[in-house]
């Protein structure tokens, strides 16, 4: 019993010592710290500690963690040797952990740091990182109102000639003409898209003039929610000319949310119908030139416009005038030429001022060896 | 080859040639692809809007407040009646109240979107413009590279200038706007013929599955 007692001390000395000998120099990891993610909404914690020098043995580390109370559980995958900090992106909101970063050698020694302090995710309401977007969104955002306010007061507000939208009313007459419907897309975006919501402005100023000459306006929509507020925006229209009469919630209508489906509906439209006039405004994908193909071939007068780059040539192609990019937002403002529109539409363009003025100030800036306008956009972007 | 695989096929083949029937002109195979076609994308997109939208984010989270799991369901009550007011609009006498689900997507859409675009298509673009300059004033910056950087800003500034709408296109702005409109042609010239060999590309597997897959089936029966 007695020699069972020393063999085992002998083995377990043994162990230490060469536990100890295959660890020596492997020093645990240092400053480890964790911290609740800054700017986010409480769904991460950063750990961070001291990369390893050069020539320390340490080929990776692997990040443990614990609830109160808890097990040691492995998070992530063994990081390399050269990592300084890891963020734990599985976490449960309101639970508080505490981590160890683990040490490894390239003989699988190991050797842990101490834990650090318990610490839980929590969300941020405002992302300080962003506090320059923010003040360049209010420079913006006060420049549009100033020029609302200027152009409410009664001042007179030039707006350039756009050619595309000089023929919205050619289009309509024609379609009145010849007694055939006019077909309205607006696209496949979303109803919190920027192209979406200019074309709904330009189809409520579409709806007034085919509300007034009698005109049939087709819109079908790819996106529920857009149908319901396309549907608004018309029998608004139609109201506020005087003719709810004229109104038919069934030219109005969806067709479906699959892209190529959507254009096989409004081609086989096209091809049946044959409206005297097409207006094809808001955001579109590859379906633009099957579309824009189609409408070229029944005859009918077409008016595009987009703010997708790539659908633009297409359209510019096909289409007999096109509303280049930012041509689509100014469009309702030109259509209705009411003054809080072309305040806005003022106001943007003292937005492009400041940007062309950045760009010509920076660039002489870099000449210079000054690059502050570099450093604050990157800042913001 | 099985049976099931050759009838999907051969209903495959039928359908891509009812769709590009319409080269031709309008037609009933057409028409019965084309119904075919929105009817399937319709229902195929209710079951999905119902599994992936309405079950795992409305329902699962309110059942498991009614039956006491996790009381934080019963915040998606608010969107849920946010949501439920769409239907006001079968009742013709509280229609009106759909304007109030409209105005909060618009506004949170718009909330969302603006910061992004003025991100993404504003100042990273306007960095992206001016961050050459620093490497042409620390001269590691090849001839070439110099001329880019130099053809990009008279790029963005003439492209820039057509978009003024307060501003009369007259005297200088008129040719600034005319070189920007030159570049703009040239980008879309550039785009145009990307897109169009990707479109050939696509025609080319559709008509690589009718020769190979569809008459090479057929030949293989003989």
């Amino acid at each position: 019993m007695v020699k069972t007692i020393q063999w085992m001390t002998i083995c377990l000395v043994l162990c230490l010592s060469v536990g100890t000998v295959f660890s020596q120099g492997l020093a645990p990891p240092s400053n480890v710290t964790a911290v609740d993610t800054p700017n986010d909404d409480g769904s991460s914690i950063t750990i961070t500690w001291d990369a390893a020098a050069e020539g320390s043995g340490i080929s990776g580390y692997q990040i443990l963690r614990r609830i109160a109370d808890g097990e040691l559980e492995a998070v992530g995958d063994l990081l390399p040797a050269e990592t300084a900090m890891y963020v734990d992106k599985a976490i449960e909101k309101g639970t508080a952990y505490v981590y160890i970063v683990r040490a490894v050698s390239e003989t699988e020694a190991t050797v842990d740091s101490e834990q650090t302090a318990p610490v839980e995710g929590k969300g941020e309401w405002f992302h300080t990182g962003k506090t320059p977007l923010f003040i360049a969104m209010l420079l913006f955002s006060a420049a549009i109102v100033w020029n609302i306010y200027s152009a409410r007061s009664g001042k007179e507000l030039f707006v350039r000639r756009i050619p595309g939208l000089e023929a919205v009313d050619e289009a309509i007459g024609r379609a009145t003409e010849m007694g055939r419907s006019i077909l309205y897309s607006t696209g496949l975006g979303g109803v919190s898209g920027v192209a979406t919501i200019a074309s709904m402005t330009i189809l409520g100023q579409v709806a007034r003039r085919t509300a007034d000459y009698e005109t049939a306006l087709r819109v079908p929509c790819r996106d529920p929610i857009v149908l319901n507020v396309v549907r608004e925006m018309v029998k608004t229209a139609y109201l506020e000319e005087g003719r709810p009469d004229a109104y038919n919630e069934d030219d109005i209508f969806f067709l479906t949310e699959s892209q190529f489906a959507y254009a096989a509906g409004v081609e086989g439209m096209m091809l049946r119908e044959k409206p005297a006039a097409i207006f094809l405004q808001g955001t579109f994908y590859a379906e633009s030139l099957i579309l824009a193909e189609t409408g070229n071939s029944v005859g009918a007068i077409q008016i595009a416009g987009t703010d997708s780059e790539h659908q633009l040539p297409f359209f510019i192609a096909a289409c007999d005038y096109t509303l280049i990019g930012e041509e689509l937002y100014a469009a309702s403002a030109y259509l209705s030429r009411e003054p809080m529109l072309l305040g806005s539409l003022r106001g943007q363009d003292w937005g492009k001022l400041l940007i062309f003025a950045a760009i010509v100030l920076g660039v002489v800036l870099e000449l210079s060896g000054v690059s502050w306008i570099t450093t604050l956009l990157q800042r913001v972007s | 080859m099985d049976f099931w695989s050759l009838i999907g096929i051969w209903v495959a083949a039928f359908l891509t040639l009812s769709i590009y029937s319409v080269l031709y002109r309008d037609n009933p195979f057409y028409r019965f692809a084309e119904h075919l076609f929105v009817g399937v994308s319709v229902g195929y997109g209710i079951v999905l809007s119902i599994y992936q939208g309405f079950i795992p984010l409305a329902w699962k989270p309110f059942a498991a407040a009614i039956t006491g799991e996790s009381m934080s369901g019963f915040i998606k009550l608010i969107p849920i009646c946010i949501g439920l007011l769409f239907f006001a609009r079968l009742s013709p006498r509280h229609t009106w109240l759909i304007r109030y689900p409209i105005a909060i997507l618009i506004g949170f859409g718009s909330g969302i979107a603006i910061p992004k675009v003025l991100r993404a298509n504003i100042f990273e673009q306007t960095h992206g413009t001016i961050a050459p300059f620093a490497e042409i004033a620390a001269g590691t910056l090849s001839g070439w590279d110099i001329f880019e950087a130099v053809l990009i800003v008279v790029g963005v500034i003439c492209t820039l200038t057509y978009f003024f709408f307060a501003v009369e296109h007259r005297g200088p702005v008129k040719w600034l706007s005319k070189v920007g409109i030159a570049f703009l042609m040239i980008g879309f010239g550039s785009a145009f013929g990307n897109t169009v060999m990707g479109r050939v590309a696509l025609l080319i597997q559709r008509v690589d599955f009718l020769l190979n897959d569809w008459i090479g089936a057929i030949l293989t029966i003989f």
